[in-house]
């Protein structure tokens, strides 16, 4: 292989261009998540004489989903640096654990909506609630996403090994892992603490 | 749901329509079929991930999609071409300009500028493909998908009918219960996703597969046009998927974003649509500055004026266009300094346009004007698209527009903008590059009918409009009373269009005729071109170049002609690498196709069950480590020596 | 060489309309009847012979440069020069449309804020204010002093400036009395403001411009500008003869479709604003959803809908003759 600093990943034209591209499409993804965003914020006091956001945020919940989202990124950088170690077996667990957070907090944001729609807060409700059920709604679909992305790729490598091929593809999986996890401190921030604060 | 609702009955257009499109059909399975050409269309076209025949194919169903919208044109001219005419009645010339809106802009404009990308871009940076192949593939036929979902709406189920633009309250399901809107919502979702998969796609391409030597001030107008088009398509396009995801969400499960009810705002929409609306009229119109520059300066015969200048003026416009998208609603209730600002930025779109105006003239300036076909196109362009551009910064002037908007005068603005500025440019691209995709060229003297017949004919449609406009008469009416004295202008205009449809026949005839008869024999470098794809074969061979060109200045092909140095070594040829065919891209197409078509009539269960077709055509796909193939030394040398005199 | 010919003699045919543009006053645009108008109709103009300028100049030069250096026959091998550019050129022609656009922004932002506020010379009147309501596919004109509403045609004093606050039941729609204002938008839970202002007793055509459904060719009306004395009897005549506006008459009207002219005693805003929410409640998708192959003419109902109102009738013979010179100038 080419010289010792250049990471596995990035020892093909073509790997490369992937991960180039990659950050062309996160670009993409930014401004996609930006625009849901400032449609939630125009439609945040729309609320039609139905629950506002501070009716049914629950902090503890949020709190937690948050906590299991931020430690998933930590084990999915863990994953990356053990790939770069040339170590299958620390890329495996790291990655399964990461699974697993991420399943964790899919399970507790759809346990969250089920408390919304007991609160009487559906799709249907309100401008509020239409805004904030596609903006969580849309995130969680990436992590779904995400999680089966990741899963099929952990088969790839566990049987094949780390090649060029396969780090690339978990490094840009983690790429994906980790701007999730971006969007989402800005949901926390913007979404949730404004919506209880103010 | 009975089937009178399912299919479109009743009206004996439409039904001459179902008869012709279900004979078209059985015909053509027939006919392929009593060919024996299944396979060949499998491996050559169904499969290929080669940029040019994508490109083709693109172009194919731009030139399909032209004739659906112009016969949309035509009957909307016949319509209203007297007072009180009868031929559609109001539900019907609605559901008429709604789609020639869209399938002009996204279902034509688009695939015929990104075919035209796709073949030459490439070609122009000395590269063997795009960046992501398969990527490419994907791209072109989600975007058939979608277009076919679009329009097989008029006979099953219903066409939208809420304009192109599908403003909303009138686009949600309290004024349209229909599904013709959610045909809207879900087509354009499924083309978005393959528009936004080009834009990523040529980014990267040209960042990282220029040929060794070719810096950035060294690409030629039509790359640069290109990549600032991509960054456009990826900045603008996640706002359209947004947007439309907002308004299937409203009209398949009750959501709130734009409704009367509940909070809603429609005014979101407009937003929203605008900032992606706006930019996307320089996603069509910027690639097409780029081929008129490749064009004026190969026929003057001269470098292309003040190159830089040219670069900077594109990216100018492209910054821009997304800080202008409020002028479209000037008329909503803005604060006069929120219309003050917008009609200053959009009157700032001039400043660069016109730099490139005085660039085109003066590279003609002193050079030697050749009248071929795509330089005729280019020629026309400039006084057209003058008046295009004089009369949106008229519209620019928000005082200005309150009298234009939503008028006639509008709809005329904007047609001579985009006929010059895309139709013209696309015409010219392919007159142009036409023998570097077959191998031969089109025919000069029946393109000269086509050119005639259509510009006059384009001047006769929309100039009217003008003045029907500056009179009272607002956009979209299907019919109009005699009083209002605009019967002899609409008249007027509809002869007009008339022979511009005889000009878009004459373009089918000389495609018909150059392919059964038109010398094979044009060379590689048919125009003394300027740019790299002249310096391989016509048409060019699927792996593009035997050797990687290697780039010393702007044009650098141009000087090497004139060193005469642009012959190929035997002992340079190495095998070249090549990405292999696949399925998975029409699969997962298709998918969406059928997923989408299910969504379009709330058959909910049906498109979950069709929805694992997706998932198992990207798990394939995620799965596929084929590394493609490579072409032997042997093969490239029996190929370039085919046309090359000068293989040593 | 011919191309050329046939290139130029196009040119000329199209500069023909652009300059007859100028001339030809009766367009409505060009044709202002109030002082709102008046100043857009004079921006317009403005703008106009700036661009003629700028496409005279540009068509000259066009058809210069193509003719003088068209190639010939007995060209040779003659092979033109290179040329990087002239920087000086380049600014010239960067810095001519920067100063066009600066001529242009002035008097548009001056303008912007004009019309924005009631007419100059009129600051001491107190307007007169009318709500309007777009429903589909009429306009509904509700006087609030005067505690009367209209349907499709409105009567406003000459000479004194018109308060319009406007929304929309339903859709969008954009008010346009082309001869008086420019257009605004009316939306639903929103409201729009727009002033109007008549020199002189006329009758001026008036229209939605934004396209809302079926009916959306058909929704014109009538601004009818009458003097003061006839204005107040009118009112009062209203007052005295017209039915009263009820509930149900106003949620029939609201429904779907086209009617003609209409005259009430008392407005809907007693019951409803439409720009504070409240239109869902008279809004039934079912009404419009559509039938494919049934040849819907709208124009039919309207003539049915027309008897309703016995001083609708009145009204019609009264302003029959405005109706039909409604685009009388043509």
């Amino acid at each position: 292989m080419t010289s010792q600093s250049t990471p596995l990943e990035y020892q093909s034209q073509q790997t490369r261009m992937n991960i180039l591209g990659f950050w062309t499409f996160l670009g993409a993804e930014i401004v996609l998540f930006s625009t849901l965003f400032a449609s939630y914020f125009i439609l945040e006091h729309n609320t039609a004489g139905g629950p506002t956001g501070q009716d049914v945020f629950v902090l503890k919940d949020v709190l937690i989903e948050t906590f299991l989202l931020l430690t998933s990124s930590f084990t999915s950088g863990l994953a990356i640096h053990a790939l770069r170690n040339n170590d299958l077996k620390g890329v495996l667990i790291w990655k399964i654990i990461t699974l697993v957070l991420g399943a964790s907090f899919l399970a507790y944001e759809i346990n969250e909506f089920f408390h919304y729609v007991h609160e009487g807060v559906t799709m249907q409700t309100s401008g509020f609630a239409s805004a904030l059920f596609t903006l969580l709604g849309t995130h969680g679909a990436h992590v779904t996403f995400g999680i089966i992305w990741i899963a099929l790729l952990l088969v790839q490598v566990a049987r094949r090994g780390i090649t060029v091929q396969t780090s690339s593809k978990l490094f840009i999986a983690s790429l994906y892992w980790h701007f999730l996890d971006v969007v989402w401190i800005f949901i926390f921030t913007f979404v949730y603490l404004k919506g209880m604060v103010m | 749901m009975s089937f009178d609702e399912f299919f479109v009955t009743g009206d004996p257009l439409i039904l001459g329509s179902q008869i012709a499109i279900g004979l078209t059909m059985v015909g053509v399975i027939v006919l392929v079929t009593y060919l024996k050409k299944w396979k060949w269309l499998w491996n050559e076209w169904f499969t290929t991930v080669d940029h040019k025949k994508i490109g083709i194919m693109y172009i194919l169903a731009g030139v399909l999609m032209f004739f659906r919208g112009g016969v949309d044109g035509l009957l909307m001219k016949a319509q209203t071409s007297r007072p009180g005419l009868d031929i559609l009645d109001a539900q019907h010339y609605d559901e008429v300009f709604t789609t020639h809106g869209v399938i002009m802009i996204l279902f034509m404009a688009m695939p015929m500028l990104i075919g035209i990308m796709n073949v030459v871009i490439p070609l122009q940076i000395g590269a063997r493909d795009v960046a992501f192949p398969k990527l490419n593939a994907f791209s072109f036929w989600v975007f058939f998908a979608g277009a076919m979902l679009f329009n097989i709406s008029f006979v099953i189920g219903g066409s939208p009918d809420a304009g192109w633009t599908s403003y909303f309250p009138l686009a949600g399901k309290e004024f349209t219960p229909g599904v013709g809107n959610n045909y809207y919502a879900i087509a354009l979702q499924i083309a978005g996703i393959g528009t936004l998969a080009t834009g990523v796609n040529f980014i990267v391409t040209i960042i990282k597969m220029r040929a060794p030597g070719m810096s950035w001030m060294k690409l030629p107008i039509f790359v640069w046009t290109t990549f600032i088009t991509s960054i456009i398509i990826v900045a603008a396009f996640p706002i359209l998927t947004i947007a439309l995801l907002l308004m299937t969400l409203d009209r398949l499960f009750g959501a709130h974003f734009f409704t009367v009810a509940a909070g809603g705002d429609p005014m979101l929409w407009l937003n929203l649509f605008w900032l992606w609306g706006h930019p996307e009229v320089y996603i069509v119109v910027l690639p097409a500055f780029g081929m008129f520059s490749e064009v004026i300066a190969t026929f003057a015969r001269k470098n292309l004026y003040g190159y830089k200048s040219m670069v900077y003026a594109v990216a100018g416009i492209a910054f821009l266009s997304m800080l202008v998208w409020v002028h479209h609603f000037y008329t909503m209730g803005n604060s006069a300094a929120v219309n003050s600002i917008f009609s200053l930025t959009t009157m700032m779109i001039a400043i660069p346009t016109g730099v490139k105006i005085f660039n085109w003239l003066f590279t003609m300036r002193k050079g030697r004007i050749e009248f071929s076909n795509a330089m005729l196109w280019s020629l026309a362009f400039i006084p057209c698209f003058t008046i295009g551009g004089v009369t949106g910064v008229m519209l620019a002037m928000a005082a200005a527009d309150y009298q234009y908007h939503n008028t006639m005068f509008l709809v005329a603005h904007f047609h001579y903008v985009l006929i010059p500025g895309v139709v013209f440019a696309v015409f010219a691209g392919l007159y142009y590059w036409w023998p570097k995709m077959f191998g031969f060229k089109l025919n000069e003297k029946i393109g000269k009918w086509h050119f005639w017949l259509f510009v006059i004919g384009f001047n006769l449609t929309f100039m009217p409009m003008f003045f029907v406009g500056l009179d009272g008469m607002s956009r979209r009416m299907y019919t109009y009373a005699e009083s209002t004295g605009w019967g002899p202008w609409l008249g007027f205009s509809a002869v007009g269009s008339v022979i511009m449809a005889a000009g878009f026949a004459a373009l089918c005839y000389n495609i018909y005729w150059s392919f059964r008869y038109a010398s094979r024999d044009v060379g590689n470098d048919p125009w003394n071109g300027r740019t790299l794809e002249w310096s391989t074969a016509s048409p060019a061979p699927h792996y593009n170049f035997a050797v990687v060109p290697k780039v010393e200045k702007l044009d650098d092909f141009w000087y090497k002609k004139k060193k005469g140095d642009t012959g190929l070594k035997k002992k340079d040829l190495k095998p070249v690498h090549m990405p292999s065919n696949s399925w998975t891209p029409i699969f997962l197409a298709a998918a969406f196709g059928i997923v989408g078509f299910f969504l379009v009539f709330e058959w909910f269960t049906l498109a979950i069950i069709s929805g694992i077709l997706i998932v198992i055509g990207l798990i394939a796909n995620s799965f596929d480590y084929d590394d493609g193939y490579h072409v032997s030394v042997e093969e490239l040398e029996e190929e370039e020596r085919e046309w090359r005199g000068d293989l040593q | 060489m011919n191309a050329m010919k046939k290139l130029s003699y196009v040119l000329t045919l199209l500069l023909i309309p652009v300059l007859l543009a100028g001339c030809d006053s009766k367009l409505l645009v060009f044709d202002p009847k109030g002082p709102i108008a008046r100043s857009l109709t004079d921006l317009i103009v403005y703008s106009i012979i700036l661009m003629l300028v700028v496409v005279v100049v540009v068509f000259v030069l066009f058809g210069y440069i193509v003719w003088k250096y068209r190639a010939r026959k007995n060209d040779g091998d003659f092979e033109p020069k290179e040329e990087k550019g002239n920087h000086y050129l380049e600014i010239t022609w960067f810095v001519i449309p920067i100063i066009i656009v600066i001529a242009l922004m002035i008097p548009t932002t001056m303008t912007i804020y004009q019309v924005d506020d009631v007419p100059q010379g009129y600051e001491e009147d107190e307007p007169l204010v009318i709500n309007v309501t777009s429903a589909d596919w009429k306009w509904i004109f509700s006087y609030p002093d005067q505690d009367i509403e209209t349907v499709n045609y409105v009567n406003i004093p000459a000479d004194h400036p018109v308060e319009l606050k406007m929304t929309s039941a339903g859709t969008m729609q954009s008010f346009w009395v082309p001869e008086l204002a420019g257009q605004k938008y009316t939306m639903a839970n929103m409201q729009t403001n727009l002033h109007l202002l008549a020199d002189k007793p006329g009758s001026f055509y008036g229209r939605n411009t934004n396209f809302n459904g079926q009916g959306y060719a058909h929704m014109e009306f009538e601004v009818e500008a009458k003097t003061k004395e006839d204005f107040n009897k009118w009112v009062n005549d209203v007052k005295n003869t017209a039915n009263d506006l009820t509930e149900d008459t106003y949620s029939q009207i609201l429904e779907p479709g086209l009617v003609g002219r209409m005259t009430f005693n008392g407005t809907h805003l007693d019951w409803i604003d439409h720009a504070h929410g409240g239109s869902e409640q008279y809004i039934d998708p079912e009404k419009y959803r559509i039938h494919h192959g049934e040849h819907t003419d709208l124009n039919q109902d309207i003539d049915e809908n027309r008897e309703v109102d016995p001083l609708d009738q009145d009204e019609q013979e009264q302003n029959s003759d405005s109706e039909e010179t409604d685009h009388s100038h043509h």
